[in-house]
Protein backbone atom coordinates (compact mmCIF):
# COMPACT_ATOMS: atom_id res chain seq x y z
CA UNK A 1 0.00 0.00 0.00
CA UNK A 2 1.23 3.49 -0.82
CA UNK A 3 2.67 5.63 1.95
CA UNK A 4 0.59 8.17 3.87
CA UNK A 5 0.27 11.65 2.40
CA UNK A 6 -1.19 13.66 5.28
CA UNK A 7 -2.13 13.45 8.94
CA UNK A 8 -5.66 12.21 8.26
CA UNK A 9 -4.25 9.35 6.21
CA UNK A 10 -1.86 8.48 9.05
CA UNK A 11 -4.62 8.52 11.66
CA UNK A 12 -7.23 6.72 9.56
CA UNK A 13 -4.95 3.82 8.75
CA UNK A 14 -3.65 3.61 12.33
CA UNK A 15 -7.24 3.45 13.55
CA UNK A 16 -8.22 0.74 11.09
CA UNK A 17 -5.15 -1.28 12.14
CA UNK A 18 -6.31 -1.03 15.76
CA UNK A 19 -9.80 -2.08 14.65
CA UNK A 20 -8.35 -5.23 13.07
CA UNK A 21 -6.64 -5.89 16.40
CA UNK A 22 -9.93 -5.41 18.30
CA UNK A 23 -11.71 -7.71 15.85
CA UNK A 24 -9.13 -10.44 16.39
CA UNK A 25 -9.50 -10.05 20.18
CA UNK A 26 -13.28 -10.39 19.79
CA UNK A 27 -12.87 -13.54 17.70
CA UNK A 28 -10.46 -15.02 20.24
CA UNK A 29 -12.71 -14.29 23.20
CA UNK A 30 -15.76 -15.63 21.37
CA UNK A 31 -13.92 -18.89 20.73
CA UNK A 32 -12.22 -19.09 24.13
CA UNK A 33 -14.29 -22.04 25.30
CA UNK A 34 -14.75 -23.84 22.00
CA UNK A 35 -13.55 -27.45 21.86
CA UNK A 36 -12.76 -29.92 19.14
CA UNK A 37 -12.30 -33.66 18.75
CA UNK A 38 -8.94 -33.31 17.02
CA UNK A 39 -5.87 -31.23 17.80
CA UNK A 40 -5.86 -29.66 14.33
CA UNK A 41 -9.54 -28.80 14.55
CA UNK A 42 -9.16 -26.78 17.76
CA UNK A 43 -9.39 -22.98 17.50
CA UNK A 44 -6.06 -21.16 17.67
CA UNK A 45 -5.84 -17.55 18.90
CA UNK A 46 -5.12 -15.07 16.10
CA UNK A 47 -3.12 -11.88 16.27
CA UNK A 48 -2.43 -9.15 13.67
CA UNK A 49 1.20 -8.24 12.87
CA UNK A 50 1.71 -4.48 12.59
CA UNK A 51 4.14 -2.92 10.16
CA UNK A 52 5.15 0.73 9.77
CA UNK A 53 4.32 2.24 6.39
CA UNK A 54 6.50 5.23 5.55
CA UNK A 55 5.60 8.19 3.40
CA UNK A 56 7.31 8.32 -0.02
CA UNK A 57 9.03 11.51 1.15
CA UNK A 58 9.65 10.33 4.69
CA UNK A 59 13.00 12.11 4.95
CA UNK A 60 11.20 15.38 4.31
CA UNK A 61 7.90 14.89 6.06
CA UNK A 62 8.64 12.20 8.66
CA UNK A 63 5.15 10.77 8.10
CA UNK A 64 4.58 7.10 8.89
CA UNK A 65 1.44 5.10 9.53
CA UNK A 66 0.55 1.52 10.47
CA UNK A 67 -0.56 -1.32 8.23
CA UNK A 68 -1.54 -4.85 9.18
CA UNK A 69 1.10 -6.98 7.44
CA UNK A 70 -0.61 -10.31 8.17
CA UNK A 71 -2.71 -12.11 10.75
CA UNK A 72 -1.01 -15.07 12.38
CA UNK A 73 -2.29 -17.92 14.54
CA UNK A 74 -0.40 -18.15 17.83
CA UNK A 75 2.05 -21.03 18.04
CA UNK A 76 0.53 -22.59 21.13
CA UNK A 77 -0.78 -26.12 21.62
CA UNK A 78 -4.50 -26.53 22.35
CA UNK A 79 -5.12 -27.96 25.84
CA UNK A 80 -6.21 -31.59 25.98
CA UNK A 81 -8.79 -32.01 28.71
CA UNK A 82 -10.66 -35.07 29.96
CA UNK A 83 -14.40 -34.68 29.36
CA UNK A 84 -15.87 -38.10 28.64
CA UNK A 85 -19.45 -36.74 28.76
CA UNK A 86 -18.80 -34.25 25.94
CA UNK A 87 -20.38 -35.17 22.59
CA UNK A 88 -17.16 -34.19 20.79
CA UNK A 89 -14.91 -36.31 23.02
CA UNK A 90 -12.62 -38.78 21.26
CA UNK A 91 -12.55 -42.50 21.97
CA UNK A 92 -10.46 -42.01 25.14
CA UNK A 93 -12.78 -39.27 26.45
CA UNK A 94 -10.57 -36.25 25.67
CA UNK A 95 -11.39 -32.97 23.85
CA UNK A 96 -9.01 -30.23 22.64
CA UNK A 97 -9.77 -26.78 23.99
CA UNK A 98 -8.86 -23.52 22.19
CA UNK A 99 -5.50 -22.02 23.20
CA UNK A 100 -6.98 -18.64 24.17
CA UNK A 101 -5.67 -16.90 27.30
CA UNK A 102 -8.62 -14.73 28.31
CA UNK A 103 -6.60 -12.39 30.58
CA UNK A 104 -4.11 -11.79 27.81
CA UNK A 105 -6.94 -10.98 25.40
CA UNK A 106 -8.40 -8.45 27.85
CA UNK A 107 -5.02 -6.70 28.14
CA UNK A 108 -4.73 -6.70 24.34
CA UNK A 109 -8.20 -5.18 24.11
CA UNK A 110 -7.39 -2.41 26.60
CA UNK A 111 -4.18 -1.53 24.77
CA UNK A 112 -5.87 -1.39 21.37
CA UNK A 113 -8.62 0.73 22.89
CA UNK A 114 -6.16 3.25 24.33
CA UNK A 115 -4.20 3.42 21.10
CA UNK A 116 -7.39 4.14 19.21
CA UNK A 117 -8.34 6.91 21.64
CA UNK A 118 -4.87 8.47 21.43
CA UNK A 119 -5.08 8.62 17.65
CA UNK A 120 -8.56 10.16 17.76
CA UNK A 121 -7.44 12.87 20.19
CA UNK A 122 -4.39 13.68 18.03
CA UNK A 123 -6.64 14.11 14.99
CA UNK A 124 -9.14 16.31 16.81
CA UNK A 125 -6.30 18.54 18.09
CA UNK A 126 -4.81 18.83 14.61
CA UNK A 127 -8.21 19.61 13.13
CA UNK A 128 -8.74 22.42 15.66
CA UNK A 129 -5.33 23.84 14.74
CA UNK A 130 -6.16 23.72 11.02
CA UNK A 131 -9.47 25.49 11.62
CA UNK A 132 -7.70 28.23 13.57
CA UNK A 133 -5.11 28.57 10.83
CA UNK A 134 -7.86 28.94 8.24
CA UNK A 135 -9.29 31.78 10.29
CA UNK A 136 -5.93 33.53 10.51
CA UNK A 137 -6.12 37.32 10.10
CA UNK A 138 -9.88 37.59 10.60
CA UNK B 1 6.00 41.59 -1.18
CA UNK B 2 9.06 41.34 1.07
CA UNK B 3 7.54 44.04 3.25
CA UNK B 4 4.70 41.76 4.29
CA UNK B 5 6.82 38.71 5.05
CA UNK B 6 9.32 40.90 6.91
CA UNK B 7 6.62 42.26 9.16
CA UNK B 8 5.35 38.73 9.88
CA UNK B 9 8.80 38.00 11.21
CA UNK B 10 9.93 34.62 12.45
CA UNK B 11 6.40 33.43 13.18
CA UNK B 12 5.57 32.33 9.66
CA UNK B 13 8.65 30.06 9.57
CA UNK B 14 7.95 28.85 13.10
CA UNK B 15 4.39 27.92 12.13
CA UNK B 16 5.58 25.81 9.19
CA UNK B 17 8.14 24.01 11.34
CA UNK B 18 5.60 23.43 14.13
CA UNK B 19 3.19 21.99 11.60
CA UNK B 20 5.84 19.62 10.25
CA UNK B 21 6.74 18.57 13.78
CA UNK B 22 3.07 17.91 14.57
CA UNK B 23 2.89 15.50 11.62
CA UNK B 24 6.00 13.64 12.82
CA UNK B 25 4.76 13.38 16.42
CA UNK B 26 1.35 12.19 15.19
CA UNK B 27 3.11 9.48 13.16
CA UNK B 28 4.98 8.43 16.30
CA UNK B 29 1.76 8.16 18.31
CA UNK B 30 0.11 6.20 15.48
CA UNK B 31 3.02 3.74 15.51
CA UNK B 32 3.15 3.27 19.29
CA UNK B 33 2.38 -0.45 18.90
CA UNK B 34 4.43 -1.25 15.78
CA UNK B 35 7.40 -3.55 16.48
CA UNK B 36 10.81 -2.09 15.50
CA UNK B 37 9.38 1.36 14.74
CA UNK B 38 11.85 4.10 15.71
CA UNK B 39 10.35 7.34 16.99
CA UNK B 40 11.44 10.40 15.02
CA UNK B 41 11.56 14.11 15.69
CA UNK B 42 13.15 17.33 14.44
CA UNK B 43 15.38 19.72 16.35
CA UNK B 44 12.98 22.65 16.25
CA UNK B 45 15.34 25.29 17.71
CA UNK B 46 18.23 24.40 15.38
CA UNK B 47 16.03 24.31 12.28
CA UNK B 48 14.40 27.62 13.19
CA UNK B 49 17.77 29.26 13.81
CA UNK B 50 19.17 28.03 10.50
CA UNK B 51 15.99 29.08 8.67
CA UNK B 52 16.31 32.62 10.09
CA UNK B 53 20.03 32.83 9.40
CA UNK B 54 20.07 31.46 5.85
CA UNK B 55 16.51 31.76 4.69
CA UNK B 56 14.78 29.08 2.70
CA UNK B 57 16.91 27.86 -0.20
CA UNK B 58 15.17 27.75 -3.56
CA UNK B 59 14.24 24.26 -4.81
CA UNK B 60 14.47 24.44 -8.59
CA UNK B 61 14.62 20.71 -9.30
CA UNK B 62 12.36 17.86 -8.20
CA UNK B 63 15.29 16.10 -6.46
CA UNK B 64 16.19 19.16 -4.38
CA UNK B 65 15.47 18.90 -0.68
CA UNK B 66 14.12 22.01 1.00
CA UNK B 67 16.63 23.43 3.46
CA UNK B 68 14.24 23.70 6.39
CA UNK B 69 13.42 20.00 6.22
CA UNK B 70 16.53 18.36 4.79
CA UNK B 71 17.50 14.75 5.42
CA UNK B 72 19.42 15.78 8.55
CA UNK B 73 16.29 17.52 9.77
CA UNK B 74 14.32 14.42 10.76
CA UNK B 75 16.26 12.65 13.50
CA UNK B 76 15.65 9.62 15.73
CA UNK B 77 14.63 9.94 19.35
CA UNK B 78 16.77 8.45 22.11
CA UNK B 79 14.34 6.44 24.26
CA UNK B 80 14.33 6.74 28.06
CA UNK B 81 13.81 2.98 28.29
CA UNK B 82 13.38 1.12 25.01
CA UNK B 83 10.75 -1.60 24.68
CA UNK B 84 11.79 -5.21 24.03
CA UNK B 85 10.10 -5.28 20.62
CA UNK B 86 12.48 -2.61 19.29
CA UNK B 87 9.87 0.16 19.39
CA UNK B 88 11.24 3.45 20.75
CA UNK B 89 7.90 5.28 21.05
CA UNK B 90 7.14 6.22 24.64
CA UNK B 91 3.57 7.46 24.79
CA UNK B 92 4.14 9.81 27.74
CA UNK B 93 7.09 11.48 26.04
CA UNK B 94 5.33 11.77 22.69
CA UNK B 95 2.15 13.16 24.19
CA UNK B 96 4.03 15.79 26.16
CA UNK B 97 6.05 16.79 23.08
CA UNK B 98 2.84 16.92 21.09
CA UNK B 99 1.04 19.15 23.58
CA UNK B 100 4.10 21.41 23.86
CA UNK B 101 4.23 21.67 20.10
CA UNK B 102 0.50 22.40 19.84
CA UNK B 103 0.90 25.21 22.39
CA UNK B 104 3.84 26.58 20.39
CA UNK B 105 1.77 26.43 17.22
CA UNK B 106 -1.08 28.34 18.84
CA UNK B 107 1.36 30.93 20.21
CA UNK B 108 2.82 31.50 16.72
CA UNK B 109 -0.70 31.72 15.35
CA UNK B 110 -1.66 34.39 17.92
CA UNK B 111 1.45 36.42 17.10
CA UNK B 112 0.68 36.18 13.39
CA UNK B 113 -2.91 37.27 13.99
CA UNK B 114 -1.71 40.31 15.91
CA UNK B 115 0.77 41.22 13.18
CA UNK B 116 -1.93 40.86 10.54
CA UNK B 117 -4.32 42.98 12.61
CA UNK B 118 -1.59 45.63 12.83
CA UNK B 119 -1.08 45.53 9.05
CA UNK B 120 -4.82 45.74 8.46
CA UNK B 121 -5.19 48.84 10.61
CA UNK B 122 -2.19 50.40 8.81
CA UNK B 123 -3.81 49.68 5.44
CA UNK B 124 -7.19 51.06 6.47
CA UNK B 125 -5.58 54.10 8.08
CA UNK B 126 -8.20 54.34 10.79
Amino acid sequence: MAGPTNIFDVAGRAMSAQMVRLNSVASNLANADSVSTTKDGAYRAIRPVFEASYSDATLKSGLATVDVAEIVALDREPTRIFRPDHPLADREGYVFQANVDQDEEMVEMMEANRQYQNTVSVVSTMRTLMMRTLNMGR
Amino acid sequence: MTGFSDSLGVHATALTLRSQRNDILASNIANAATPNYKARDIDFDALLTSAIAEGEMATTHKDHLSSASSAQGVLYRQPVSAALDGNTVELGVEQMQFSENVSGYQASLSFLNQRIAGLMSAIKGE
